[in-house]
């Protein structure tokens, strides 16, 4: 049992540390919420690309630096200490691309990912529909064959930044006919701005919109864009849903960062008592965190797979998230009701947590069932 | 950085879960209630031979330590089967007894299990009639006191709370104390997660066999997610606890020892829940770890004192 990390690592983390203390916007760039912040946000994810830190853990042939899993946890850890920005191509990097090492084509790789990690190209993820939220799999939009591809119609919703994004993927049901709501659905890639496309900006709590519905009306999919088997899309899907509430969603440096900056405002405040042991559990929830994370790895590392483990991981970062943040609108006080700080900004975000990337009722569900071997109950 | 135990470390944890399952620890946790030693100084001398007291004691005075790893793991199994007896003071007495004079009196026997040692750091010591070493932290530094005041009953039954007689031998003026206090909160908290886990499996297992409304209570939503918010919160001071362990910082442990409290409590809140009636018994097995998880989360530094270490701590993970 050890906690130290290789020399190389440590040379790997000075690197980034170095490339970080040069590089990190002096001022926080505006919210990626907002029009302004999303291009903001894409200059610095070009700028992250030019020198080959967007996506550490790609192979380099795609634009990494074929960083190990501990090496990209490194990193996480001095991108958030570093007080850099949030990472606007989140989806397409902690979700498509997965998915598409995994199972991709060789012309798929080497099309979309240089683009996604530029940030050039942003993704969004289009699973929900107004009908399928918790229930995915009775998701009805459909995948119509056509002649070199597929025609998508129906309903997407909430779809995480696709108001400024460029491209989607997503699920669609390719054979109405199947006995089971999980078959006969299609995995694919589409553009946000094809023909037949509307895309309607939904603003979140505070206004900003942070998601949008997708309305495709007959929208041409050329089989190229296809992701894996037509049919085999749940499968497809599901194998990277580990991911998004796992370990690459919310990486344990994010809250090693934030709990840090709690420490300094609660200090600032002068240590108030009431607060003390609400700053005391995010400190530990954070270390905690990251020592939860960095046993997942090393499991993960000795080849055992991670599977319903990454529901632990979600209901945990989620609620730690929000306790956090709400810790901290408490310790500002009157100014915590200010919508336009950092503070506020974490907050509204942190809300969300317990929602998406499956609700966290669907993860204790998880837990209960595949962890601790419940019996199903009625859904 | 591999942060996982290693093979040896992993055997060594399951022989003593094999060693103390085949032990029936219930009845020797019944005996010790009772003020019944002999199947609980048995036990001892097997938890001894199996090497445990000597994690913390120095090779030079036939231990093996020191060894906080293998200490935390063993005392995660005694957790888990609900030994008796002045466990964590014993180790916090070896702590405490690092001069070279004390040391090479008091530490061979305790590595070998033929004393059974106990602190008194403020009003009370654990077991102070059963142990044979009585351990006194006073403004002069550590004595030796010449005895027990009378017991006086724990929420715990198994804990017998023991006043000492003031007094006797002054061993050790200026006494490790921070050393020793590291080392007994590493072990209770490795000594709570044990109740926990096993709080939890007990509790799983009760909820897929007992039904109503004609299934079993396990597939009813409310229930299963109580047990699934037990199981994160153990999942989560696991890491806790195996990380102070590496790190020894009395930050790192008072964190360890403030989450594994908690999620012990909380998953024995849980369990009695979960158990209806049944687990509001004394008769009913369960019983034994219900009490144990609220005496541990008081044991050497509650709550608010460990939140305390961590703040003052002043260190950034
Ligand atoms: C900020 C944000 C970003 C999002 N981004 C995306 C995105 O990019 N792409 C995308 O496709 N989707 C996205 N989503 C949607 C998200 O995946 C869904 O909100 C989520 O799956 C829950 O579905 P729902 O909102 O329809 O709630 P419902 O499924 O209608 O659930 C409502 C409530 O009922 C509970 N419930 C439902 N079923 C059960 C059950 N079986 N047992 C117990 N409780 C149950 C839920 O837990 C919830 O509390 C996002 C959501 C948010 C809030």
């Amino acid at each position: 049992m050890d906690l130290t990390h290789a020399p190389a690592d440590e040379e790997f983390r000075a690197e980034a540390r170095a490339w970080l203390d040069g590089h990190v916007p002096g001022t926080p760039l505006p919210s990626l919420e907002t029009e302004e912040g999303f291009a903001a946000h894409r200059v610095w994810e070009a700028e992250l690309a030019a020198d080959r830190w967007s996506v550490v853990s790609w192979p380099e042939e795609h634009g990494g630096r074929g960083a190990g899993l501990i090496r990209w946890l490194v990193f996480e850890e001095e991108y958030w200490a570093a007080g850099a920005p949030g990472r606007v191509s989140q989806n397409g990097i902690s979700l498509l691309a997965p998915t598409l090492f995994d199972h991709g084509t060789a012309e798929q790789r080497a099309r979309v990912l240089p683009r996604m990690a530029s940030g050039e190209v942003v993704w969004a993820q289009a699973w929900s529909e107004p009908e399928a939220g918790s229930d995915l799999a009775s998701l009805t939009s459909r995948a119509v064959r056509t002649d070199g591809g597929w025609l998508l119609s129906g309903q997407k919703t909430w779809s995480s930044r696709a108001a400024f994004a460029d491209r989607a993927f997503g699920l669609f049901r390719s054979d109405p006919d199947t006995p089971k709501p999980h078959q006969g659905l299609t995995y694919l890639m589409f553009d946000l701005r094809a023909p037949g496309v509307t895309v309607r900006p939904i603003g979140r709590l505070d206004g900003k919109p942070a998601f949008a519905e997708l309305f495709l009306d007959e929208v041409f999919v050329p089989d190229e864009d296809v992701i894996g088997e037509p049919g085999q899309g749940w499968r497809i899907a599901m194998s990277t849903t580990g991911n998004e509430r796992g370990l690459t969603l919310r990486s344990p440096g994010r809250f090693l960062a934030a709990a840090d900056r709690l420490l300094d405002l609660w200090r600032a405040q002068g240590s108030p008592e009431q607060a003390r042991a609400r700053v005391a559990d995010a400190l530990i929830g954070a270390r905690a965190y990251q020592l939860f994370t960095y046993e997942a790895a090393s499991r993960f590392l000795d080849g055992e797979p991670l599977g319903a483990e990454s529901s632990l991981n979600k209901v945990f970062w989620s609620e730690y998230d929000l306790a956090l943040h709400e810790t901290a609108l408490d310790l500002l006080g009157e100014e915590g009701e200010l919508a336009d700080t950092a503070w506020a900004e974490g907050y509204v975000f942190s809300l969300a947590g317990p929602i998406y990337a499956g609700t966290n009722e669907i993860q204790r569900d998880i837990i209960a069932e595949r962890l601790l071997g419940l019996p199903k109950g009625r859904r | 950085m591999r942060f996982l135990p290693d093979t040896e470390q992993r055997a060594f944890a399951r022989s003593l879960h094999a060693m103390l399952a085949a032990a029936d620890t219930p009845s020797v946790v019944r005996d010790w209630s009772r003020g019944d030693r002999t199947s609980g100084r048995a036990l001892w001398s097997r938890i001894a031979d199996a090497g445990v007291f000597g994690l913390v004691i120095p090779e030079a005075y036939e231990g093996m330590g020191p060894r906080p790893v293998e200490l935390a793991l063993a005392f995660v199994e005694l957790g888990r089967h609900i030994v008796p007896g002045p466990l964590v003071e014993t180790v916090a007495a070896a702590a405490l007894l690092a001069e070279p004079g004390p040391a090479k009196r008091f530490l061979p026997p305790l590595a070998a299990g033929e004393t059974m040692a106990t602190v008194a750091a403020g009003g009370y010591a654990l077991d102070g009639d059963a142990a044979t070493l009585r351990l006194g932290l006073t403004p002069d530094g550590l004595r030796l006191s010449p005895g027990a005041g009378p017991v006086r009953p724990s929420l715990d039954p198994a804990r017998r709370l023991t006043p000492l007689l003031p007094g006797g031998e002054l061993l050790i003026p200026d006494p490790p104390v921070d050393h020793a206090l590291t080392w007994a909160r590493l072990a209770t908290a490795a000594q709570a997660l044990g109740v926990g886990l096993a709080l939890l499996d007990r509790t799983v297992a009760y909820v897929r066999r007992r039904t109503q409304f004609g299934v079993p209570v396990g597939s009813f939503q409310a229930v299963k997610h109580r047990l699934a918010d037990a199981r994160t919160a153990l999942e989560f001071a696991r890491p806790l606890l195996f990380g102070a362990a590496l790190t020894m910082d009395p930050a790192d442990v008072a964190a360890a020892k403030l989450k594994a409290c908690e999620a012990a409590y909380a998953t024995a809140r849980t369990a009695l829940q979960l158990h209806g009636a049944i687990g509001y018994t004394a008769e009913y097995e369960l019983s034994l770890w219900l009490t144990r998880a609220r005496a541990l989360r008081s044991a050497w530094g509650g709550p608010d004192e460990c939140r305390e270490r961590v703040l003052s701590g002043g260190r950034r993970w």
